[in-house]
């Protein structure tokens, strides 16, 4: 028995868009916002020989772009990052508050308030990986005007690691022992243990420096009230005006270290959030009220033809992501006759315990087709569970084509093992003298896109003989953690589910550990931990485990890729589409290097410019 | 009357109460989890996001929490923190009640203005080709939904013909014909959307009740006495058929603080509607309460007032 309690009420909006109007073609000049003219202002600094900034203009001055004016579909509930809700929190906060240093869309880490990226050729990085010391640009001011120094970063440190503040990104600062500031502008971040990823703290949006004179009062439990504070930032822009849910408006920061070689260009940012992504798309390319729009999640039928329209205001970019929709496939019976013992570790599946039963589900399924029908721009079919960067992608392994003579080979391979097709055409096999029907639960959450997912997969699980019943959970109850709730993807109560995830970091440590014994989500364990498959074997165990323990990059992508062909040749999971983050801005707008996976889109917003 | 009013308010007081109950128990009851965003990110351990439970209290039974929550409100007034931008709940109705408050109150507005008049009329001419046409743009009006209104005034308006933006800028502040003149224009299409919705289910209601009025004796009085044929509707149909029309504007008032939750969410206009979608999307209870019970509050207030105006319409009516 399942409890449907109906409190979501489905914003149906975008499904109203099907009438692609033909846009009339009357003469609309191209958006020209705010004319900012070319301001005269006394040329305080000449450019100096520019430090790796590819845009800005010789004689540049800041502010002189007018306002830029961004729109998310999700609206900024949080100003400081550290108690972020999400992406949009993240990206908000990012025009203001900076980390040591950024990671770029090529998963290299730049430098942002340091002066360098430690590395252990140039001392930053202790040879034996206890330690690594960053040096922070001199004379950094916050945006009141006080100093930047070392001891804001320590600060950082002691806000997030405490477990009464509550922040969501404070993961990132479990393996530091501790911060100290060696001088003013000297920072050592010792580790627990050695760590081979030296920029697990205080690199990209999670880890955002505040100022600790503005936070100090607000550690701990305390932290709450502090919500209500703007944070003061060295970043780029400042806030202005804060209404939750709705817009963040920012001035340029005259403190921010670039100000006088031209930076930012834009006087003022309008972030807007609400409202949905296919009206967000209308906005930045048909109606051009705004400049730029994130994540436009919308059916590639629609959005591609609409950004490539004669008369689009916009253009359309995709950027990597390590975001992957996947098939988990469930190791244990999820059979509710079982009672407590319900998809406990110790019930196999039925018949999803069996190899070739996996590997037949997997082959038949058209990935690259499926991605083409439905994101086009905004995702590729993939076989892959890592996917990006570069140095972690397998080539060990050729993508099943998902072809007619996939479906053949399937085929054989269940006949072959024992599967027959029974008289209603679904395979069945006797298996401990009880007759074992092919008959899938497939579960994911409510959601346009996933719904044709679910029904593409049916289909080509259909040439089987595999009788597929599909399920979908509102996604608020699908992700909740909540005990009492069958539902949920953690209980994971059906055979197969869908849902995208990927690591969060350049370094997929964390995510492959979601793989190993020990995170297998059980009752005792009240569901906690990331293997949602129940999958358990010695092998990727001993490759995580010295995973960890390995310092040297190169093998460490090498077991990284050895598991990865794990998971796919055991068929853990079954990829389907490797996601790209798809946003749209104005033709005007130029500096924008998009940031679909490591960092804030918003990385780099003080080279954005109109000129 | 005061017996009346006092026995009114103290029936109101277990009405609220039961309504505030049973609004917590649903929505804790519900599978719904505000933790549900932090459930795929690997970057938040499980400890980070029970630790993040744990201080916004969600580790007591909803109970407890229940008994908590109304005995702040009852002590303090306080409607507690939003889970999800941590910002005080009043203060963050407070910034939404403005706009909604503009848009929701001028279509009101506009729509019992335009709908009075054309029922009258549509009733005084029965049949005739104004009413027919009336009639058919109320059908229409009622049954086409908003979302569709809404997104088809934002092809027509915004993408071809560039006159209005449709996206609504709350950081717009008047000070000039100029900004006055963008306010309007950011307005003009969520408010023609709920007008059309909201002329369309008055004039229906007033036509009707004029109708049920029209035919009887004392209308035959006031005319056989001469009273000249415009004031016997002004003065007589009409006072008396206002009756039930009263009942359905005061009650509809309590609405206008409530929001309009699709229209907001299309316009993206930043009022109570589009808090209580996203709030109902994070599963964050505190915003979802507060909000439905100073709803609940204001449906009460206004029942009591449409009975208050009913005495003043009808002299016969008498409250003791």
């Amino acid at each position: 028995m399942s409890k449907k309690l109906f409190l979501l009420v489905g914003v149906i909006a975008s499904a109203a868009l099907i009438a692609a109007c033909a846009p009339a073609p009357t003469a609309v000049p191209p958006a020209a916002p705010t004319t900012a003219p070319a301001a005269t202002v006394a040329p305080t600094a000449a450019p100096k020989a520019a430090t790796a900034a590819p845009t800005a203009a010789p004689a540049a001055v800041a502010g002189a772009c007018g306002t830029l004016r961004i729109l998310y579909w999700q609206a900024v509930t949080v100003l400081n990052s550290h108690h972020s809700q999400g992406t949009k929190d993240y990206d908000g906060a990012r025009l203001v508050l900076e980390p040591l240093a950024a990671t770029n869309p090529r998963g290299e880490v730049v430098p942002a308030l340091a002066v360098e990226v430690p590395t252990i050729a140039n001392g930053g990085v202790a040879k034996d990986l206890t330690s690594v010391t960053w040096k922070l640009k001199p004379g950094v001011k916050w945006s009141d005007g006080t100093d930047f120094t070392a001891d804001d970063v320590v600060f950082t440190w002691k806000y997030g690691s405490d477990p009464a503040t509550a922040t969501t990104d404070a993961g990132t600062l479990d393996n530091v022992k501790t911060v100290e500031a060696v001088d003013k502008n000297t920072v050592k971040v010792t580790w627990k243990a050695p760590n081979a990823n030296p920029y697990e703290a205080f690199v990209t949006g999670l880890g955002n420096i505040l100022q600790k004179k503005q936070f100090e009062p607000f550690m701990g439990a305390k932290s709450k009230d502090g919500l209500a504070q703007i944070p003061v930032g060295t970043g780029p822009f400042k806030f202005k005006e804060f209404k939750p849910n709705d817009v963040v408006t920012y001035d340029m920061n005259p403190n921010y270290r670039d100000f006088a070689k031209g930076k930012p260009c834009f006087s003022a940012v309008t972030f807007k959030g609400g409202g949905d992504a296919a009206s967000a798309a209308k906005a930045v390319f048909q109606t051009g009220e705004v400049d730029y729009a994130w994540n436009l999640q919308v059916e590639a039928s629609v959005l591609v033809p609409m950004a490539n329209a004669a008369d689009s205001k916009g253009v359309l970019g995709a950027a990597v992501s390590p975001n992957l929709e996947r098939l988990l496939v469930n190791r244990t019976n999820p059979d509710p006759t079982l009672g407590d013992k319900r998809a406990e570790p110790d019930q196999p599946h039925p018949f999803l315990s069996d190899l070739n039963v996996r590997k037949a589900l997997a082959m038949v399924i058209n990935t690259t087709e499926m991605a083409r029908q439905l994101y086009g721009p905004a995702g590729d079919g993939t076989c892959l569970v890592l996917n990006t960067p570069l140095n972690i992608v397998s080539k060990n392994i050729t993508c099943p084509k998902g072809d007619d003579a996939a479906v053949a080979a399937a085929n054989k391979l269940l006949d072959d093992a024992g599967w027959k097709k029974g008289t209603d055409g679904i395979r069945e096999k006797v298996v401990g003298g009880k007759t074992v029907k092919m008959s899938i639960i497939y579960q994911t959450t409510v959601n346009a896109l996933r719904q044709k997912e679910q029904e593409f997969v049916k289909d080509a699980w259909t040439k089987l003989g595999v009788k597929t019943e599909l399920k979908s959970v509102a996604a608020g109850v699908f992700f909740s953690t909540d005990e009492a709730n069958p539902d949920t993807a953690g209980k994971f109560f059906t055979d197969i589910e869908m849902f995208t995830n990927g690591q969060e970091s350049l370094d997929p440590t964390n995510y492959l550990r979601g793989w190993t014994c020990g995170e297998i989500k059980t009752k005792a364990a009240k569901w906690s931990g990331n293997n949602y498959e129940r999958f358990c074997s010695k092998e990727y165990d001993d490759l995580y485990a010295q995973m960890t323990k390995e310092t040297d990059p190169a093998k460490r992508s090498e077991f990284a890729i050895k598991m990865n062909d794990i998971l796919v040749n055991d068929v853990v999971v079954i990829p389907l589409v490797a996601r790209k983050s798809v946003t749209g801005w104005s033709k005007a707008l130029k500096g924008i290097d998009l940031n679909g996976a490591w960092d804030s889109e918003m990385w780099n917003i003080a080279d954005w410019t109109n000129k | 009357m005061n017996r009346y009013l006092l026995r009114r308010v103290l029936i109101a007081i277990p009405t609220l109460l039961g309504i505030s109950f049973v609004i917590f128990a649903v929505l804790n009851l519900a599978p719904n989890d505000p933790m549900a965003q932090f459930a795929l990110n690997p970057g938040i351990p499980f400890e980070v996001r029970e630790n993040i439970r744990r201080s916004l209290g969600l580790d007591q039974p909803w109970p407890i929490r229940y008994v908590k929550w109304i005995w702040t409100l009852v002590s303090t007034g306080d409607l507690g923190y939003s889970f999800n931008s941590r910002f005080p709940v009043a203060q963050l109705i407070m910034l939404k009640l403005p706009v909604t408050i503009w848009v929701l109150g001028s279509a009101y507005l506009i729509s019992i203005l335009l709908a009075i008049p054309i029922g009258i009329i549509s009733a005084v001419k029965q049949y005739s080709i104004f009413d027919h046409f009336v009639s058919a743009f109320a059908f229409i009006g009622f049954s086409v939904p908003t979302f569709f209104t809404g997104v088809l005034l934002i092809l027509l308006f915004s993408v071809n013909l560039h006159w209005l933006p449709f996206i609504y800028d709350s950081t717009l502040v008047v000070k000039d014909t100029d900004s006055l003149i963008k306010l309007l224009k950011q307005s003009a299409m969520p408010i023609m959307v709920l007008a059309l919705f909201q002329t369309a289910t008055l004039a229906r209601y007033v036509r009707a009740s004029m109708l049920e009025n029209l035919p009887l004796d004392y209308v035959r009085t006031a005319r056989a006495k001469g009273i000249a044929e415009r004031l016997v509707i002004l003065r007589h149909v009409f006072r008396n058929s206002m009756l039930p029309v009263v009942t359905l504007i005061a009650l509809g008032v309590p609405g206008i603080f409530g929001g309009a939750l699709i229209t907001e969410q299309i316009f993206r206009v930043p009022g109570i509607g589009s808090l209580v979608i996203s709030s109902i999307e994070t599963s964050d209870t505190p915003v979802i309460m507060a909000v439905n019970i100073v709803y609940a509050l204001l449906v009460v207030a206004f029942n009591l007032i449409a009975d208050m105006v009913y005495a003043f319409l009808d002299p016969r009516i008498k409250y003791t």
